[in-house]
């Protein structure tokens, strides 16, 4: 696995995620963004236009968040949503009526809900295919497709997707990609630098990290994406507010130290399932009997947080989860508290049993984020609770 | 309880546990399941969040409204609104609008095949000619945005509904201190809360309500899949605004009600555009429909060249975009806030060069108009030479 050394700039990871250029308020100082909470702003003069006008359009606090994932991701321009679908959403809205596209069969639920429940009706068709399979990607392609979105590892059996080879053909067929990165997070996996044009995330996961700010970001490959997106973000106004930018940029600064702590949890999390008796099955990309482990040590600098397993069957599931201690027994996941997830009743409830069976999501499977309590205590709860 | 009370109170008795006369800002982003299959009413915050439901509630209450719904801006608020609509549906649009709106509707709708045409929406002989079998909804602004144009909300309403027409009110201008549309027959209440709700400049935020369970579930589901919600922060931040909305519209109106009469005398002045005017077309059917007025305006000056220097010699008066804070902004519409409205139609309406927008605040009103009378003093100077 490579270090976390940058291609094209030479300061590493931990340095660039605390140095990005708001760690010094250039007027005063200060050792922290300043929160402008305004909505408008003064023109000075009719004829120089200030940088900022209407909060809408651009706000110096939300500017320096754009600034700081662009910077992470290795991209152009970055946006700042109000939440990780005002994100999706407002990527989807560079398509037009007409358009299809090819997105990953076991997206998160709610993207899956934008495209089947509101895009359909704006008569944009999409195909769901395993993007683990090329063949069924390229099999998708039809003479209206103009988009490809990657999810990997994708939620909650943390299958994985080669987004360099989809990528590099979706360029040949002049189709635009775009990753849901929000499970690796740019510490992790940088798509841009494997050729995609639009990365996204849900901030409110390993981004911010406490739980406590939900929100979605965008970063662009190249300026013609940047002026199509901001015309976007500025037209439906699906903005990030001034308050929740700063926190978000607060939780930023501490990613990689999280990550890493999170993921070493992980990593003795999933290899101490697996030779647990109750456990059926554990996904993680980081197992040696990961189906998609070679792919995913290719594209990415880590295994993330996130564990996966079954416990067989349904009552076992619901036992354990009323026996757990420490997790938050909660949808969401990416945070310094450690989250227990139950998809079968949380995250795939809306979906019929039979898909969700086919997508090998059992009603024994339970997916753990992974906090920053000690590893030792998570897996003695575990235990306690797998009695 | 009256509306002033409402206001006041909104949120001050909802926290049992601790009895906070402010309600508290929950940032959490998850909430514990007690049980499994069981909820709090509260599972993830994007869908619903504590702090976001009193907004909410007090918002589709004062609207006299079944629910609310708080957005990131009023422009997210619209894109939301409009997501109810499909492919090859039409609406009918205020031909005056806010230049966000008119931006959205041919921009982004159009493309995904949602038409709009625009009119004067108290012309209900030209919309009976515009309608067609895909017509669903009927957008209206009263008063608009800058022209002050007044439309009459219980006729327009009770003739959308013999149509099968859903009618939306951007009530921005009046907020419902003055104006309830879903009391004479609204379906859906958009506000920017940017504006007068908030009132301080300080939060760009949009809110919804509807009237109605099926039109509430509809928007419910589609405020949780589009994501563009307000966060605990600004909603929090827009209470503690709208707890004083009822002083502040009457200030707004008093003091702009005052300039604009200065301004209807003042010799460099051509038209004054506002529905307090007794002269204004709009005068009876707002006094009818609404209890108050709006505390922006526009008007004509009679040369475009006293604009630039204008805008360049107000000192109290702020030249800047936005309208509905405290403090006085004067906006200049053509190059501002209305530019991407192409200039056929914009001058159609009367948005020209030589319109200004002023919204005014809640300063001393002998101020501000000594503010403008030396400002349009030194713009004639430099013009005239003396
Ligand atoms: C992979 C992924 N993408 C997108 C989202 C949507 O993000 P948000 O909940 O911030 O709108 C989520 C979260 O719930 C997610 O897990
Ligand atoms: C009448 C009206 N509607 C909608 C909007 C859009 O609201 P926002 O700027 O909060 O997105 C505005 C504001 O600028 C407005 O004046």
């Amino acid at each position: 696995m490579s270090d976390n050394n940058h291609n094209n700039q030479s300061k590493k990871f931990a340095t660039k995620v605390i140095h990005f250029g708001g760690e010094i308020d250039k007027q005063t100082g200060a050792s922290s963004v300043p929160l402008y909470q305004a909505s408008t702003f003064h023109h000075f003069s009719l004829e120089d236009l200030p940088d900022y006008d209407y909060t809408r359009s651009g706000n110096p606090t939300r500017q320096m968040l754009e600034d700081y994932i662009a910077t992470l991701e290795d991209g152009i321009r970055g946006f700042a949503f109000a939440s990780g679908m005002a994100a999706i959403s407002s990527a989807f809205m560079l398509l037009s009526s007409g358009d299809h596209v090819i997105v990953t069969e076991d997206v998160y639920g709610g993207t899956y809900r934008l495209l089947t429940s509101i895009l359909n009706r704006m008569n944009i068709e999409t195909t769901f295919v395993d993007m683990t399979q090329f063949e069924q990607v390229k099999g998708a392609l039809k003479a209206n497709t103009k988009a490809v979105f990657m999810e990997t590892p994708s939620n909650p059996t943390l299958k994985i997707t080669d987004i360099g080879q989809i990528t590099d053909w979706a360029k040949d067929h002049n189709l635009l990609t775009m990753v849901d990165n929000t499970f690796m997070t740019p510490y992790h996996q940088r798509p841009i630098e494997l050729g995609v044009d639009i990365v996204l995330h849900s901030a409110t996961k390993f981004l911010g990290g406490h739980s406590d700010v939900v929100a979605g970001l965008a970063v662009v490959a190249t300026d013609e994406l940047g002026t199509k997106m901001k015309q976007i973000q500025n037209g439906l106004g699906n903005i990030l507010g001034v308050h929740d930018s700063w926190l978000l940029m607060r939780g930023m600064k501490t990613l990689q130290a999280r990550m890493e702590h999170s993921e070493k949890g992980a990593i003795r999390l999933a290899e101490w399932l697996s030779n647990h008796p109750k456990i059926k099955k554990v996904y993680y990309p980081g197992l040696e009997n990961h189906p998609g482990k070679e792919i995913h040590e290719k594209q990415s600098r880590g295994y993330g947080a996130v564990v996966s397993f079954d416990v067989e069957s349904g009552t076992e599931a619901k036992g354990l989860l009323s026996r757990v201690k420490i997790p938050l027994v909660a949808v969401s996941l990416g945070a310094v508290e450690s989250i227990l997830s139950y998809p079968a009743m949380m995250s795939h409830a809306a979906m019929p049993r039979e898909v969700r069976l086919e997508r090998g999501i059992t009603d024994g499977t339970l997916r753990y984020s992974v906090g920053l309590e000690d590893i030792e205590d998570i897996i003695q709860d575990l235990e306690q609770a797998l009695y | 309880m009256r509306i002033e009370s409402r206001l006041a109170q909104i949120g001050s008795q909802a926290d049992p546990k601790t009895g906070a006369v402010n309600y508290p800002i929950y940032h959490a982003t998850a909430f514990r399941h007690p049980k499994l299959g069981e909820s709090t009413g509260f599972d993830y915050a994007r869908t619903k969040s504590p702090t976001r439901t009193i907004l909410e509630d007090a918002i589709a209450e004062l609207e006299s409204g079944d629910a609310g719904f708080a957005c990131s801006s009023g422009m997210a608020a619209l894109q939301t609104i409009f997501a109810l609509f499909s492919q090859g549906d039409h609406l009918i649009v205020s031909l005056d609008l806010y230049g966000g709106t008119y931006r959205l509707l041919e921009q982004t709708m159009s493309r995904f095949g949602v038409i709009s045409s625009y009119v004067d929406t108290n012309d209900i002989e030209e919309m009976e000619k515009l309608i067609t079998p895909n017509t669903k909804a009927i957008l209206i602004e009263t008063p608009t945005n800058p022209l002050m144009m007044v439309t009459d909300l219980e006729k327009v309403s009770r003739w959308a509904k013999t149509k099968n027409l859903l009618t939306i009110v951007d009530n921005t201008l009046l907020s419902p201190y003055f104006q309830r549309p879903i009391e004479l027959g609204a379906d859906i209440i958009i506000h920017s809360a940017s504006k007068y709700l908030g009132g301080h400049n300080d939060v760009i935020a949009g809110l919804i309500v509807t009237k109605g369970e099926e039109l509430s579930e509809k928007m419910f589901e589609l405020h949780n899949s589009i994501g563009a919600i307000l966060g605990p922060q600004d909603c929090w931040l827009l209470m503690r605004g709208m707890k004083t909305l009822a002083l502040r519209m009457e200030r707004h109106q008093e003091n702009a009600t005052k300039i604009a009469e200065y301004l209807l005398e003042h010799p460099m002045v051509d038209e004054v555009f506002y529905p307090a005017l007794p002269s204004h077309p709009g005068h009876e059917v707002q006094n009818k429909q609404s209890s108050g007025n709006t505390g922006i305006f526009s008007f004509k000056m009679k040369d475009a060249r006293t604009i630039e220097p204008i805008l360049r010699h107000i000192k109290i008066i702020a030249f800047a975009e936005s309208l509905g804070g405290v403090e006085s902004l004067m906006t200049y519409p053509s190059v501002q806030t209305h530019a991407d409205i192409p200039k056929e139609i914009r001058e159609k309406v009367g948005v020209d060069d030589r319109l200004l927008r002023y919204s005014v605040g809640i300063e001393h009103v002998e101020d501000l108009i000594t503010d403008l009378s030396q400002a349009f003093e030194k713009a004639r100077i430099e013009l005239e030479g003396r």
